[in-house]
């Protein structure tokens, strides 16, 4: 063993003394044994820490590098590269307004606007109560756009009084916009066949830019 | 000649197809059990480039001969399914794997059969957590059943599966990019050669697919290759997912025959431009191909009639652009999404795009002049062909054609902005004139 690679070693935080939530703990054994090599599994353990503590605070890479034998320099580097990952404080609700091209073409601009005012905070903020509001690149929905990922589900095509509606539904703890959740979206032939209705589904008002 | 018979999009809708108690009902997996019974992998592998079914990535590269690249012998092999569909304006594969999951790991298991692969992977964009629980559910239950896992209903053949979620960068679609973010990486390109195929996930034999090629598998071996052939043109063969998008009354993803007339797929499949206004332009294979006009309507869809014409089919994906918007902002906003998602590993992408960005900006605030247009030209030929990647090309193929083929507009809208410019913009102006005067005497 060289110096060099001793001092190198001695940056992994020791499990001893970085405490672990259990199940986060047990989830990124998991995932390691997944791989031929354990470091494929940066990425899915990231996220997982993100999903425990909010953000990927320090603490929460420490754990992910305590449990990997990782350094949380090398874990750093990797969150750092990828959109979704939180590196400063976030909040516990998170509304990614789709604004890339197909979105534009139908008016995702002043939808954004809108979630802005209704959020209370400009793209990137975190407003009081938790709600985290930034605009992102393609989400891959441009039948629904202009369109919206709350919390993981999409939903649209959005208006701008949507967008005021997105917003109370969050705050209300309800399910966000019911008849707009693209889970309930049939495929095109269909939906288009019964004039923008489905069982649970509805565009056939609003929706156009 | 529209072919009438859905492949993929058979009884899309139909509730909780995506369970496999309802998959197996229609029929699923009973392909895979005869694929093990009776076919020897030469013969499937054969079947599969017989069909002459082409990448539904976006690269139009030939599936079958693929996967006839990977070494034979006693080796871990790897599959990885591309399901990290970032290109704007492309969502079919979110569709197949939200409502059809089994089709596409049915396709992976015979895929690897083919292939002799052992190991499976389908790294799926990390936005799509709602398609992603969907596909982890359908892998789980494919393993309980013993279509995943090592000898697969005894047939000596096994192969693994896992669902790995990426976490937002439209870079990782790029096959090689992908490799290094499922190894825990930074998605940044690699030098090619070597190619995949010999030197590619842990530096192992690796076929790389897209969801939709994948999702086609068990319907042509279930049909021989020779007959999937006969569907679509000679050289384009098979059905198309196209996610049509934009100013259209009916967006959405269509299954339509390779070589249809594009007229068709946007009057009558989506219904035509939104009431009142006209078509200007549209983009036929995703924000990266070069946009075409109206006057390029009648071109069957397929690879080759859309290459021909100058643009590409790419992912199928169609977004239109009517005449209430300017394409002024349809450039900025493109090229604004690659200078994004540059990884930043070559100069030419790195630097190309964010000075386009720049330029396009100049042009949107009444700063430039007609020659910042050739300047616009002139970077995005420069980009082109000379980085590791084709992420650049991205930008600069639609840009530099929306210069190209609308350049009076950019024209009108450069002397448009500039008769509106304030003070503060005269000021940044003659600031920059001033440092431009300054760099030359000095």
């Amino acid at each position: 063993m060289t110096r060099e690679a001793r001092r190198f070693e001695d940056t992994i935080p020791q499990l001893a003394d970085t405490p672990v939530p259990d199940d986060l703990k047990a989830w990124i054994i998991d995932r390691m044994e997944m791989y031929p090599d354990k470091k494929s599994a940066i990425i899915p353990c990231l996220m997982a820490a993100q999903k425990t503590h909010g953000w990927l605070s320090p603490e929460a890479v420490d754990q992910v590098a305590a449990v990997m034998k990782l350094t949380p320099a090398q874990l750093v580097s990797v969150a750092s590269f990828y959109d979704m990952f939180e590196l400063e404080p976030s909040g516990n609700r998170t509304i990614y307004m789709c604004t890339n091209i197909s979105c534009m073409l139908r008016g995702a601009d002043a939808v954004m606007e809108e979630l802005e005012r209704q959020v209370g905070v400009k793209n990137g903020g975190v407003s009081e109560d938790g709600i985290f509001l930034r605009n992102f690149e393609c989400l891959g929905a441009c039948d629904i756009a202009p369109m919206a990922s709350v919390d993981g589900h999409f939903v649209g095509p959005l208006t701008v009084e949507d967008a005021k509606t997105l917003v109370e539904d969050i705050r209300a703890g309800r399910e966000v916009l019911a008849k707009k959740q693209l889970s309930r979206r049939p495929v095109a032939a269909t939906l288009w066949q019964n004039g923008g209705r489905a069982e649970g589904y509805d565009v056939s008002e609003g929706g156009e830019s | 000649m529209s072919y009438s018979d859905e492949l993929l999009f058979d009884n899309i809708d139909e509730p909780n197809l995506k369970s496999i108690e309802v998959y197996e009902q229609r029929g699923g997996y009973d392909e895979l059990k005869r694929v093990l019974r009776e076919l020897p992998p030469e013969t499937v592998l054969n079947e599969l480039q017989a069909s002459g079914l082409r990448g539904r990535g976006g690269a139009g590269f030939a599936m079958g001969t693929k996967a006839g690249f990977l070494p034979k012998g006693d080796m871990d092999k790897y599959l990885c399914c591309n399901a990290d569909e970032s290109e704007p304006g492309t969502f079919k594969d979110r569709e197949l794997m939200q409502k059809n999951p089994h089709q596409l790991i049915e396709g992976m298991i015979i895929a690897s059969f083919a292939a002799g692969i052992n190991k499976a992977f389908i790294y799926i964009r990390g936005e799509y957590e709602d398609q992603a629980d969907v596909l982890e559910a359908a892998a789980k239950e494919a393993y309980d059943k013993g279509y995943l896992g090592e000898n697969i209903l005894g047939s000596g053949f096994g192969v693994s599966l896992v669902v790995h979620r990426g976490a937002g960068a439209y870079i990782c679609g790029e096959e090689t990019a992908l490799l290094d973010s499922l190894e825990g990486k930074r998605g940044n390109p690699r030098l090619k050669p070597p190619f995949p195929a010999n030197a590619g996930l842990f530096q192992g034999p690796t076929l790389i697919n897209n969801v939709e090629t994948l999702s086609n598998v068990a319907h042509i071996t279930k049909m021989g290759g020779a007959k999937y052939a006969e569907i679509g043109t000679e050289k384009s063969t098979g059905t198309k997912l196209v996610s049509i998008s934009g100013c259209v009354q009916k967006p959405g993803n269509y299954e339509i025959e390779l070589g249809t007339p594009s007229r068709e797929l946007l009057f009558d499949l989506a219904g035509g431009p939104l009431p009142g206004r006209e078509f200007k332009a549209w983009f036929p294979g995703g924000s990266s191909s070069p946009v075409l006009t109206p006057a390029e309507f009648d071109l069957p869809y397929d690879f080759d009639s859309i290459a021909a014409a100058g643009s590409m089919l790419g992912s199928g994906a169609i977004i239109m652009i009517d005449d209430s918007v300017s394409m002024v902002d349809v450039a900025l906003r493109t090229a604004k999404f690659y200078k994004h998602e540059s990884c930043g590993k070559c100069t030419p992408c790195r630097e190309g795009t964010s000075w386009t960005v720049k330029m396009l900006q100049r042009v949107e605030d009444g700063l430039a002049t007609p020659m910042d247009l050739d300047i616009i030209e002139s970077v995005c030929d420069q980009i082109m062909g000379n980085c590791l990647c084709v992420l650049g090309d991205a930008m600069a193929m639609p840009v530099s054609s929306m210069v190209k083929k609308f350049r009076p507009e950019f024209e009108a809208h450069i002397e448009a902005a500039r008769l509106k410019r304030t003070p503060l913009d005269e000021a940044t102006l003659a600031d920059e004139l001033n440092l431009a005067e300054m760099a030359t005497s000095a």
